[in-house]
């Protein structure tokens, strides 16, 4: 068991880390280049103005009409975004680990408010996983690997949840919970998850044409 | 089931897409699918096709989905997934009845309106994706055959209806002498070089709606305004080459209308009541022919009425008295943000105006633009029963008094008219043009 930990601890995670910021940077310069031979247009009618004030409608709660017309899904949404950032970079455990190896820190959080946090990603994690499965839209629409996606962003959540109480088997859970974090970390950049990143360029054409070109909003 | 999803799902016989399709192999599909992904496909394709998260947040965007009990099938991201997404999953090898089916989708399901692109958190364009997908049907040569007939007229005359230019130049004289038993001294200028306006129309002016071009010559006359038509083709803004993913010929007759705007050295093009043609020469044929913005300034007519009304070029001698409602075209709206100006323009020339909702630049397509009414009678009841939401608009604006719909746009006409008819709805539809010729003052002038 201390071998797994200290290889899932050490160099698989020093792996998931250089895939995940590596993978940030192939995806951003490939498809700049890709944009660059084939959708000059791109460039052409980018505008940073345009570009940050649809960010910024579909980036804040209830600045948008989709948005507004759905407060459920939007609360849920919002709270779930949130809190998977949050969650995570603020945790007392995870700033002492890393100040324990780089002897940087930063602020935390308390630990109760951690778990409700944690507990939220569960909570939306569900409601997802539920609206894929009732709503027809979206039941019709889900693939697989929409399945799998989000069964890989809620594993890290629930494993920490468990191996933080101490519930049996938390040694083994914690092992997962590095793991699955570190595999999510991976998929990121190389898969539809990667909106994390792409969202902003996406987004910011959009409300470049419709702000330089098309004079209407896109929110 | 009911009425809707029967026409729908019942299989419809398009000669264009059936006889193509007769001509097809797999190995033809795959072979070409790949030529274009290789030329074509770039970073945007790819993203808007593999980035959505099947979130379902772009159905109640599109009217097909709403008109159509919400059908899954019939969202946004249904249809990229039914098409392009399949297609790229199995890299290009797929059936011929495969390449049918979504030869169909993309044609006669979308209308291109890009509703769903204000409703996507992400901002995906799917009607981008869906006029890649017209194209490589274009390249496979299974696009429904009407509005492939109208892409060989546009090839052929330059116009959309096949107008020769002799009938072009007839019209616009009969028209004249028309207007002339109204108002004696009024011409309408032909080959004018250096007038300030280019006044262009589209195909079925001349063919079917000729009233229009006279209305136009009242009102540039009463506004005393110096401006042409062009003997010439070029004269036809319109482009049904644009929606069938006939990129060379677009851009042709584009350059066409251009040069003709060049040729006659005016100042602007000021061009009638329609949509998809005002797309065609702002945003996509300009880009085409390498142009940032287009190489002329382009005014639609909304923007010129309301230029007109503000500088009191023209007199309203009594407003339009019946109760009117305002349809939001796509293509200068949420195309060009030309809302505001049509209420300016509407507001000035009627006496009564009751919005529908939701309006604006949200507002719900035609079901007819983005090249579908020309998909032609086949696909037609399709087109009007996917547009159930717009009826339902109409009513609800009948039933607070609406008597008559404004639509400054040639599709939203066809497309309207037919939903206007087909659920019985009792409404009148006019241009712009036809309540601003009705309500102004007609001034003799030289």
């Amino acid at each position: 068991m201390h071998a797994i930990y200290n290889f899932v601890s050490g160099p698989l995670a020093w792996v998931a880390f250089i895939l995940f910021f590596g993978g940030i940077l192939y995806q951003l310069i490939s498809r700049a280049m890709l944009a660059r031979k084939k959708d000059h247009y791109v460039y052409e009618y980018w505008s940073f103005f345009y570009a940050l004030r649809s960010i910024a409608h579909w980036i804040f709660p209830f600045a948008s009409t989709n948005s507004r017309n759905r407060p459920v899904l939007t609360i849920v949404t919002f709270v779930f975004h949130i809190c998977i950032f949050v969650a995570p970079l603020f945790l007392f455990a995870h700033v002492s680990l890393i100040y324990e190896a780089f002897g940087i820190s930063w602020w935390f959080m308390p630990d109760g408010v951690a778990d409700i946090l944690t507990l939220l990603v569960i909570g939306a994690c569900i409601f997802f996983l539920v609206r894929r499965l009732v709503q027809p839209d979206v039941k019709y629409l889900s693939t697989p690997t929409d399945f799998i996606l989000l069964g890989l962003v809620a594993a890290p959540f629930v494993t920490g949840y468990w191996a933080y109480h101490q519930w049996p088997g938390n040694e083994f859970m914690t092992i997962l919970h590095m793991f699955s974090a570190e595999v999510l970390l991976v998929a990121i950049p190389f898969t539809k998850l990667n909106h994390m990143f792409l969202f902003f360029f996406t987004r910011g054409y959009m409300g470049s044409e419709f702000g330089g070109v098309r004079f209407a909003r896109d929110w | 089931m009911n009425d809707a999803t029967a026409v729908e799902t019942k299989q419809i016989y398009d000669k264009g897409i059936e006889e193509g399709a007769a001509r097809l192999t797999p190995e033809k599909i795959k072979q070409v699918y790949q030529q274009m992904m290789s030329a074509e496909a770039g970073a945007r394709l790819k993203t808007y096709v593999q980035n959505c998260v099947s979130c379902g947040l772009c159905s109640e965007a599109c009217h097909f989905y709403l008109s159509y009990d919400r059908d899954p099938r019939f969202s946004p991201a249904g249809k990229v997934r039914q098409t392009m997404a399949e297609l790229m999953k199995k890299k290009g090898a797929v059936s011929v009845e495969f390449m049918k089916k979504t030869s169909e989708i993309a044609s006669t399901e979308c209308n291109l309106c890009k509703r769903c692109a204000q409703y996507c958190p992400f901002g995906l364009d799917v009607a981008f994706v869906m006029l890649f997908v017209r194209r490589l049907c274009h390249k496979l040569g299974i696009s429904p055959q009407y509005i492939q007939d109208t892409a060989h007229s546009h090839s052929v005359t330059g116009n959309q209806m096949w107008v020769k230019e002799d009938e072009w130049v007839d019209s616009l004289q009969w028209q004249e002498e028309e207007a002339q038993e109204e108002i004696e001294n009024l011409r309408i200028p032909v080959e004018k070089e250096g007038a300030e306006i280019f006044y262009s129309v589209i195909g079925p002016e001349p063919k079917f709606r000729a009233q229009l071009i006279y209305q136009a010559a009242v009102i540039f006359n009463a506004a005393g305004l110096n401006w042409t038509m062009p003997a010439t083709p070029g004269w036809d803004n319109s482009d049904m080459a644009m929606y069938t993913g006939d990129n060379e010929i677009m851009a042709r007759i584009k350059r066409m209308h251009f040069e003709t705007a060049m040729r006659l050295k005016v100042k602007r093009v000021v061009m009638g009541e329609c949509g998809h043609a005002f797309r065609s020469i702002y945003d996509v044929g300009n880009r085409a022919l390498g142009w940032r913005m287009p190489p002329v300034e382009v005014s639609h007519s909304i923007e010129f009425f309301y230029e007109l009304l503000r500088d009191d070029k023209i007199k309203i001698a009594e407003k339009y008295k019946p109760t009117v409602t305002i349809h939001d075209p796509c293509n200068v709206v949420r195309g060009r943000g030309l809302h505001d100006m049509l209420r300016y323009v509407v507001h000035a020339i009627c006496e009564n105006v009751v919005e529908m909702h939701p309006n604006r630049e949200h507002n719900y397509c035609c079901s007819a633009g983005g090249g579908v009414i020309n998909c032609g009678p086949p696909w037609k009841m399709k087109r009007v029963n996917g547009n159930k939401v717009k009826a339902q608009q109409l009513f609800a604006a009948k039933s607070r008094g609406a008597e008559t719909c404004v639509a400054p746009c040639h599709n939203c006409h066809g497309g309207l008219e037919d939903i206007i008819h087909h659920n019985e709805i009792g409404m009148d539809l006019k241009f712009l043009g036809d309540i601003i010729y009705e309500v102004m003052e007609k001034p003799e002038r030289v």
